[in-house]
């Protein structure tokens, strides 16, 4: 079977790739683009540690097939620093110690990024729900969900 | 496996037909693709009919609502029109999954999964929608009650593919509602489902009810026992007992991790009940 030529924008960037069609973007992300920060957790769309955004939607990049990306914009978690500039959730992760292991720290970022474009003042109970999907095996989630709250805090200017 | 994204309606009855019964739609693949990295499934055509334009829309037809296949659970919790029709349909769709799921996952695809569990069906049954199929001997219609036969069995043909669901005209003093149970608060399937749909006349008395189980038998039940109880009554205490004890005497469930036969059973009808209290209070509410 011949390989499918998928036209794509990833992280602002115009990108081509060949695939087979039993590979997810997961798959096409890591192996065919080296974008490796995505990861893959539970293969199944139950750990989020490959949520990437995809035309403004959070989705699991394992739950997607690569040539389904076909003239869609997608974002990961390698375009959210821009350049040396980390994102202030990226700062705030750092202070408030949210990560231990990180494997599940790209989709917390990537998701948590997400949930603050589309509301910058959520509640704690509006944060602990957003990242219901996303889990995390070592650090527990307090420490993840007050970085969520102080980033939204000192994006609205507080 | 060989993909293939239609953009017609036509095109993919064409490409389903021929592909065999090795041919899949995929809409959100939230299902699909679990079961292909789990070789429980291996298709040789995956039909995408998501740039299929008459599956991604949501729209009103002279008071009729009609969701397209694929529209995502997202995409219909933010359509406030959709929302106000028909509440329950919409919070039974944004019960299932995370947010990332929420981002995919469709109503076709809770209902072909075919699951006696999925959260989208006693809404849909209870709302009496129907399915617009597509195939090769052309369009027909049919109630969503009918389309499972069984866990992971439907009464679609070769070459079938759901387009659309339908939904009845509202009237006034009409509400639904879905209630699920699990032992937390999010991200699990439920032990059981119900779904409730309620119509007043102006005396405020039922005039019309479906009352709808998922998780207590093969296929999501439409009890229509259960509806018979509150036609006529102002929903009651009274009428709302006969009503759960219908629903609960329709229950055919199995033991597993998430539920004992009696279990279910007994939830079915305490649940029911719930659901229709909040459907009452919504119809009130309506116009």
């Amino acid at each position: 079977m011949a390989k499918a030529h998928v036209t794509t924008t990833v992280n602002g960037d115009p990108v081509e790739f060949l695939c087979d069609a039993e590979q997810t973007l997961l798959d096409v992300l890591r192996d065919e683009l080296y974008l490796t920060g995505s990861k893959e957790g539970c293969g199944s769309g139950d750990c989020g540690a490959c949520s990437v955004i995809v035309d403004d939607r959070l989705v699991c990049a394992c739950l997607m097939l690569g040539v389904e990306a076909e003239g869609h914009s997608i974002e990961t978690i390698e375009g959210m620093a821009n350049g040396d500039q980390l994102h202030p959730l990226q700062t705030k992760f750092l202070e408030h110690a949210a990560l231990q292991c990180g494997v599940c720290t790209p989709g917390i970022l990537v998701a948590a990024k997400s949930l603050l474009e589309r509301n910058p003042d959520p509640t704690e109970i509006e944060v602990r729900y957003w990242l219901a999907g996303n889990l995390c095996r070592c650090t527990g989630y307090d420490k993840i969900v007050r970085a969520v709250l102080d980033t939204a805090q000192e994006i609205r200017g507080g | 496996m060989r993909y293939e994204a239609p953009e017609t309606i036509e095109g993919a009855v064409k490409l389903l037909a021929g592909g065999g019964p090795r041919g899949r739609v995929l809409a959100g693949g939230t299902d699909l693709l679990v079961q292909l990295r789990a070789g429980m499934i291996a298709p040789e055509l995956v039909v995408d009919i998501k740039r299929i334009d008459e599956t991604r829309e949501i729209r009103e037809e002279g008071g009729r609502l009609v969701i397209g296949a694929a529209v995502t659970g997202a995409e219909l919790g933010e359509h406030a029109a959709a929302k106000a029709m028909w509440p329950g349909v919409v919070e039974a769709t944004e019960l299932i999954g995370s947010t990332q799921i929420q981002g995919r996952a469709s109503l076709a695809g809770n209902l072909c999964n075919a699951s006696p569990a999925a959260d989208t069906v006693p809404a849909l049954v209870a709302a009496a929608a129907t399915c617009r199929i597509a195939g090769p001997g052309g369009e027909r219609r049919v109630p969503v009650e009918e389309v499972c036969t069984g866990p992971g069995e439907l009464s679609l043909d070769d070459g079938e593919f759901v387009v659309a669901f339908e939904f009845p005209e509202r009237p006034p003093r009409s509400a639904d509602a879905y209630l699920r149970f699990i032992p937390r608060t999010e991200m699990d399937i439920a032990v059981v489902g119900a779904g409730v749909n309620l119509s007043f006349d102006d005396n405020g008395r039922c005039a019309a009810a479906r009352v709808s189980l998922g998780a207590v038998a093969p296929t999501v039940i439409l009890v229509e026992e259960a509806g018979r109880a509150l036609v006529g009554t102002e929903c009651d205490d009274a009428a709302l007992q006969n009503m759960a004890a219908a629903a609960s005497a329709a229950c055919r469930p199995i033991d597993d991790k998430r539920g004992t036969v009696e279990y279910r059973t007994k939830v079915a009808g305490v649940l029911a009940t719930r659901a229709a209290k909040i459907a009452a209070q919504r119809a009130k509410g309506a116009r």
